[in-house]
């Protein structure tokens, strides 16, 4: 082959690519509603979103910047769904003022935190809130188990946790230390709870927590601590957070949308009542606690409102 | 005395004024532009990590930036010292250097005195395929194979730890540094070897004595390249190091580079504009700052030390 | 003591033992040289069974032409294979015509005394240390955001070529440097203009090697993640990609497979990747079967 047939065969054959790229449009149909936001969200509005599509084949399209980033591209207008593993706070509500975005809030599901421990940990069964707290409060120097209770060996303290900059560290470092964002730094952060799955695993001192899910999927590596909220240990489970018995650790999810994109678009209206219609399948599925029948009516009600 | 000789220059050649091909003007133009697309990236670089970065310095002040030992910036009460990020950094770029500096010496040197032809031109591209590997792949490589590796020789490793992903970095870097070196060495004039060899020395002496020495502004250029690229390495760290910014110089704890702080970061949850933001692009500033100083020590070291032929 | 003193020594015939030591010594450093190519084939032997390995069970067609999904068995990597290619497409027809118009300014109409050619050369070999995550930043910022194009695959691409530039035009220049100058003069003399000379006989030569770095700098930007990662190459993305639609890359796509609970993502993770490699490793052999038949000796 000749330099000049090489040069031409490359050349044509990138430009027929992008032809492609450029003219395969037809596959999403009418819109793509988008959403974006927490990590642990994603799940459920994935799982949603494939059901959705094989039912009505409308594309959605599922981010995970995070739920504060979810918010901060949802109050300039980027998304139709906001995906939050925590309520919206006052600087988001100001953003989305100042953004111009209205939303209505929807809650689709409840996450169990679970903490979690090495299966070879056989003296820890059982957390108090106060324990807790004491583990993970800012400037915490608890590095051993025997400081946690006295009746606990002396085994090093390895700490795994959620990062800094997701809706599950909010969440837990407000109930269990009292204040957003309140919590020791010298832990093995991570946004990628695969990672504290790894980590506990691997280390018969670990303690980590995350959502159930992942304790779900993962229930032959780990072991998952009950937690006494005040009224005797609770350990998590579907039944356990759907009653509101395993607390403080059962966390409402939300899908914020737009309303906007409610009132314009048919598709996302059909969306989000598909997700309320569907709750127990698609939280069941991924791994999430649904809905139970009373909150799953709230939530409709919460729907009909809104719509025009 | 011979006469003296007298030449005659004949007037020069009244020739017309050049015309201006607007054509070649035109190309000219154009492929200035096409060039000065790399300034206008690097002035892009720099405006977009200096002005967020400028921002995060009226909160954050720089003393406490650069000399803090405590890298907490996204907790309540939030620290920002960036110490820990950047001897994570190195600690991952030394450890990976002291494995891929003399094993790619060696290989080049191999390849280069030693191997016959056939035998280098198999070997040569393997090499290749071996730099071409994605990152995201060696990372879960060091993360799922060599960390269970290390602990069942008996390792005390941590499940994220410096040591995996600096091995399976140096890995990475072995061809970079075996193929700049052996470039370097294979510019060294045969000449020189024959003349060692004509004194009675053996491939030893003439490779470690001769031909090395020559080739030494390639190694070491070689060797800044492959570290300033260990620096700036991202998924691997970010898989298999981990993510807790400590001061420490034990390879078998976990870390947090400067790198995988922007990556985990950027991909999470911050609020754009919020302090905890502009971190990002302070560290991400500290970074190009490091590798540009790498960058420019090593165009002064191999000007230092090249050696020219002919 | 160096060679040449060792020689002008008065002569001694080698004695026996010192045969052996060198002998030996010789022995020592050949093994050690092997010792260091075992290491660096032997890890990417490893590498490469322990991928396969993992990832067998999951490499169906169903990974290459099924969409997403959060059930393991059910999930392909069909957008994000579809988009690396795309992706891959626009790096190509854009950094290689950059790079190399670059690399012909720099080497035949760029005079060298000028300060700003001179800030051009080094601007360029800094641009190739910088990190690729550097980029992701600064794509964010201008690409994403700034001309506001957003997260899509068009922004994709544009960052990724700016990620290899420095490479292709480094590659370039090596390509034509090495075409020797008296074709050029030859050129000239036959009353040739410099774009004459540099189309017609500089870079016909040339192309083969700019060729290979080209195929070179393109398998890196297809296996790049971390500046994709900065610019949110979204998570669940079941449809295929378009120029400007929303897109998740294979290398991102592998990254986030791994932060899956199921352990069932772990095994596509590695499926993904066998995929990935075929994809880099083919290029790569490409560009090495265009340089071995090229190669041209003047």
């Amino acid at each position: 082959m000749t330099i000049r047939a090489i040069t031409t065969l490359f050349v044509s054959s990138a430009a027929l690519a992008l032809v492609a790229a450029g003219c395969g449009g037809g596959d999403d149909g009418g819109g793509v509603i988008t959403a974006d936001g927490s990590s642990t969200v994603g799940p459920f509005v994935t799982k949603a979103a494939e059901d959705f599509k094989a039912e009505q084949d409308i594309d959605v399209t599922v981010g995970i910047s995070g739920t504060g980033g979810g918010f901060e591209r949802f109050c300039a207008g980027e998304t139709d769904l906001a995906n939050a593993s925590r309520p919206i706070d006052e600087d988001e509500e100001v953003l989305c003022e100042d953004g111009g975005v209205e939303y209505i809030e929807f809650r689709v599901a409840t996450d169990a935190l679970t903490n979690v421990v090495n299966t070879e940990n056989d003296w820890a069964t059982c957390l108090t809130v106060d324990q807790l707290n004491a583990i993970w409060k800012p400037g915490s120097k608890v590095a051993n188990w025997s400081q946690v209770d006295p009746s606990f060996p002396d085994v090093p303290l390895k700490l795994y946790g959620a990062g800094t900059d997701s809706g599950t560290f909010d969440y837990f470092t407000s109930v269990i230390n009292g204040e957003e964002g309140a919590s020791r730094s010298d832990y093995s952060a991570t946004e990628d709870d695969n990672v504290t799955v790894q980590g506990v695993s691997g280390d018969r001192g670990a303690l980590g927590y995350f959502g159930f899910s992942y304790f779900e999927e993962n229930q032959d590596r780990l072991k998952a601590l009950e937690v006494d909220g005040g009224g005797g240990c609770v350990a998590p489970s579907i039944a356990a957070a759907q009653d509101d018995s395993y607390t403080p650790l059962s966390r409402p999810l939300f899908v914020y949308a737009k309303q906007g994109s409610f009132d314009d678009s048919e598709d996302v209206r059909n969306f989000v009542k598909f997700m309320l219609d569907n709750n127990e399948t698609i939280a069941t599925a991924a791994q999430f606690v649904p809905l139970s029948p009373d909150q799953v009516a709230e939530q409709q009600a919460t729907y009909e409102n809104a719509t025009p | 005395m011979p006469p003296a000789i007298v030449i005659e220059q004949p007037a020069p050649l009244a020739l017309p004024r050049k015309r201006i091909r607007w054509g070649e003007q035109f190309v000219h133009l154009i492929l200035f532009i096409a060039a000065a697309i790399s300034v206008l990236t690097t002035v892009g670089i720099v405006i977009s990590l200096l002005m967020p970065a400028v921002d995060f310095f009226r909160e954050v002040s720089p003393v406490e930036f650069f000399t803090g030992t405590t890298w907490a910036p996204l907790f309540l009460d939030a620290h920002f010292g960036v110490v820990p990020l950047v001897v994570g950094t190195f600690v991952i770029s030394f450890w990976s250097a002291l494995l891929a500096f003399p094993l790619g010496v060696g290989v080049a040197i191999y390849l280069s005195e030693y191997a016959n032809q056939r035998v280098a031109g198999v070997l040569k591209p393997i090499l290749e395929i071996l730099a071409a590997i994605p990152t995201v792949v060696l990372g879960y490589f060091a993360l799922t194979f060599v960390t269970p590796l290390l602990r069942d020789i008996g390792l005390d490793v941590e499940i994220f730890n410096a040591l995996s992903a600096s091995l399976v970095l140096g890995v990475l870097l072995i061809p970079t540094i075996a193929s700049l070196s052996e470039d370097a060495m294979a510019a060294v004039p045969r000449d020189l070897r024959d003349g060692g060899y004509a004194l009675g020395a053996d491939k030893l002496q003439v490779s470690t004595r001769i031909v090395v020495p020559a080739a030494i502004s390639g190694i070491i250029a070689a060797f800044v390249l492959a570290f300033s690229r260990a620096v700036g390495e991202t998924m691997i760290v970010l898989i298999a190091a981990g993510q807790l910014a400590q001061i420490t110089f034990d390879p078998r704890e976990t870390i947090e580079t400067m790198t995988a702080f922007i990556g985990a970061t950027g991909n999470g949850d911050v609020p754009t504009g919020s302090i905890e933001y502009k971190t990002i692009f302070a560290v991400g500033l500290t970074l190009f700052v490091i590798t540009l100083v790498m960058n420019l020590i090593s165009i002064r070291l191999v000007r230092k030390f090249r050696e020219v032929y002919e | 003591m160096t060679l040449v003193e060792h020689a002008r020594r008065p002569q001694e015939p080698a004695s026996e033992s010192h045969r052996k030591n060198r002998a030996w010594k010789n022995r020592l450093f050949k093994a050690v040289m092997l010792f260091s190519m075992f290491v660096a084939f032997g890890t990417l032997a490893v590498l490469l069974v322990d991928t396969l390995i993992t990832g067998w069970p999951a490499l169906t067609s169903q990974l290459l032409t099924g969409l997403p999904s959060t059930v393991s068995e059910e999930a392909g990597g069909r957008p994000a294979i579809l988009a690396t290619l795309y992706l891959g497409a626009l790096v190509l027809l854009l950094s290689v015509p950059i790079g190399v118009l670059t690399a012909i300014y720099l080497e035949e109409y760029a005079d060298r005394t000028r300060w700003w050619n001179r800030l051009i050369e080094v601007n360029i070999q800094n641009l190739a240390a910088v990190p690729s995550i550097v980029y992701g930043i600064l794509g964010l910022a201008f690409i994403v955001r700034g001309i506001g194009v957003g997260r899509v695959v068009f922004a994709g691409g544009l960052i990724l070529t700016l990620v290899v530039l420095p490479t292709v035009v480094v590659a370039s220049r090596e390509a034509i440097r090495s075409v020797p100058d008296s074709i050029r003069q030859g050129a000239f003399a036959l009353g040739a203009t410099k774009w004459q000379v540099v189309w017609r006989q500089v870079l016909p030569s040339a192309i083969p090697g700019m060729a290979t770095g080209s195929i070179l700098a393109l398998s890196r930007a297809v296996g790049e993640t971390a500046p994709l990662i900065m610019v949110g190459a979204i998570t669940y993305v079941a449809f295929n990609p378009t120029l400007f639609g929303a897109y998740t890359a294979l290398p991102v796509q592998i990254y986030n497979w791994t932060r899956q609970p199921d352990p069932g993502f772990q095994t596509l993770a590695a499926a993904g990747a066998i995929v990935l490699l075929v994809i880099v490793l083919s290029m790569n052999s490409v560009a090495i079967f265009l340089r071995n038949r090229y190669r041209r000796q003047w």
